[in-house]
């Protein structure tokens, strides 16, 4: 490993230990994080309840339906925060006295998506504790669970990649509006509410090549039968173009910002 | 020579009024961007729900509906009005922040038309989102049955609710003046629309939820304006969309003049 290899990894940890205190210092900066996926999970399931009696339908629990959303939902703000905090960081000139340090660039994304990463397991950890006590049940065991997490951690990374691109555009609060509301238009036109075969008109074919139903197909793979990979492939693809994509979108945005 | 100087305080009260109301319209007729997301995601939440639910309107203890958009409207309607009316207590925060109230106080301005002048506006664009919502959805076959008399109901309803829950907003703005802290309102407004009949019926939920549905006023203000869209004109649809609205008028009414003889005095 050389030099410039461990600095970037010295650097990378020090500013994801920073993302954690914040975190601790800063709560109202998380709990909206945590309470909103809480919410959508409740709130979803009692207001759409009678749902699951539609014939087909791939589960008797409206829990079991709505919970992974509101986990990937979750998640998926808790990638766009990056965004924000970054927004804070150059509003406030910290970001430059980083970008002044002899800092390896790709720390200031490695370092902050680490700490989202952390971030985003203690959300799907609580969330899915609150699920299970409002009845939700696993179907296919610890593999379906770890299907969660993957599709949660990896809905994270676009977001943050998403968030991070837009924050070293815009430099201000103008691009945290752009960040929340692609989030949760991507996320709302998918199979997030009811599967495909119930939906109709627009939103089906919309639905049907919106790359966030993969990843929503794949979330819910623990709570609607059994693991299968026509179940899994999709929505790993889907999280590994997303990432590679946002995350060159963040890496060219930051070097647009050095440029300035 | 007193019921002289009476009335003409009266004229002048009712004029400074609707000089606050004005400007509060106008405020939003120059601003688009503060009213665009309290038109956009109803609509929005409306054609997803349509798509979406079109099947659901067949299951048991759904009402009988020609299309799951005509159930919605009323949803869409109170959802719309609610975001709208948060944004009018919000200006009302905005203007202790920045301290234009104050210079209204210090002027020989009546102390109820400051709160009348901001809540009329908001009635104003409550009824008016009421018209654009149902004129908008009707190419996409939307069918009110109760035709043109319950669209009035409708609209009447609809700038009732806006002062009901502009008043909650404006007591929120004058006790905090703060409108950050009228903003963070906003997620409880969201959480009461969603724990009420807005985007599925009550018959149709189950346990604990449908109880706090069952309990929930704005559930039975929805019903109300369901009820003039789905069956007709009935007494029944008339009385729960405007009598629910009224109610809740005269609380939120009641706790912002208190919340406004607070501030004065305090000045």
């Amino acid at each position: 490993m050389t030099v410039t290899h461990l600095s970037a990894l010295r650097s990378s940890r020090a500013l994801s230990a920073r993302g954690m205190r914040n975190m601790r210092r800063l709560p109202s900066t998380f709990i909206p994080t945590l309470a909103m996926p809480i919410f959508q999970a409740i709130a979803f399931s009692g207001t759409f309840f009678a749902i699951t009696k539609l014939p087909g339908f791939p589960t008797d629990r409206s829990i079991n339906w709505y919970l992974p959303l509101a986990v990937v939902m979750g998640s998926a703000f808790a990638g766009v925060g990056l965004g924000f905090t970054t927004i804070r960081d150059i509003e406030t000139g910290f970001f430059d006295r980083l970008r002044m340090s002899p800092t390896p660039r790709s720390a200031l994304i490695v370092g902050p998506l680490v700490m989202t990463w952390v971030r985003t397991v203690i959300v799907v950890t609580m969330v899915m504790v609150i699920g299970f006590a409002f009845g939700a049940r696993l179907t296919s065991g610890v593999v379906g669970l770890g299907c969660l997490y993957l599709a949660s951690i990896g809905l994270a990374t676009v977001s943050a990649g998403w968030g991070l691109g837009i924050a070293y555009r815009f430099r201000d609060m103008r691009g945290a509006a752009i960040m929340q509301l692609t989030l949760f238009l991507v996320m709302f036109l998918s199979s997030a509410q009811t599967p495909l075969f119930v939906m109709s008109g627009w939103l089906h074919g919309v639905a049907r090549v919106n790359p966030a139903t993969n990843v929503l197909r794949l979330s819910r793979q623990g709570f609607l039968g059994d693991v299968t990979w026509n179940g899994v492939w999709g929505g790993v693809l889907a999280l590994a173009g997303g990432s590679l994509l946002t995350l060159t979108f963040a890496y060219r945005g930051l070097r647009g910002l050095e440029r300035d | 020579m007193t019921a002289t100087i009476s009335r003409t305080a009266r004229v002048g009260a009712v004029r400074q009024t609707a000089a606050m109301s004005r400007r509060s319209i106008m405020a939003l007729v120059r601003q688009p961007a503060l009213i665009i997301p309290s038109i956009t995601f109803p609509l929005f939440f409306a054609a997803l729900g349509t798509s979406s639910f079109g099947r659901a309107t067949g299951l048991p203890g759904f009402p009988k509906v020609d299309s799951f958009l005509d159930f919605s409207l009323a949803g869409t309607i109170v959802q719309g009005v609610l975001f709208g009316s948060v944004q009018s207590g919000s200006a009302l925060a905005t203007d202790i922040e920045n301290g234009f109230f104050y210079r209204l106080l210090a002027s020989p301005t009546s102390r109820l038309g400051i709160l009348l002048g901001r809540l009329m506006g908001a009635a104003a664009y409550g009824a008016a989102q009421t018209a654009f919502f149902t004129a908008l959805l009707i190419p996409f076959g939307l069918h009110v049955k109760s035709g043109v008399p319950g669209a009035i109901v409708m609209l009447v309803s609809g700038g009732l609710t806006a002062i009901a829950v502009g008043g909650f907003m404006a007591a929120m703005a004058l006790r905090t003046g703060s409108s950050e802290a009228v903003q963070g309102v906003f997620p409880l407004v969201f959480i009461a629309l969603f724990f009420s009949s807005a985007f599925f019926p009550r018959q149709t939920m189950s346990g604990a939820y449908r109880h706090i549905a069952n309990v929930n006023p704005i559930s039975y203000l929805i019903e109300g304006l369901r009820d003039l869209c789905i069956t007709g004109f009935s007494a029944s649809a008339c009385a729960k969309a405007l009598l629910v609205p009224a109610g809740m008028m005269v609380v939120s009414f009641a706790l912002a003049l208190r919340s406004l003889a607070r501030r004065v005095a305090a000045q």
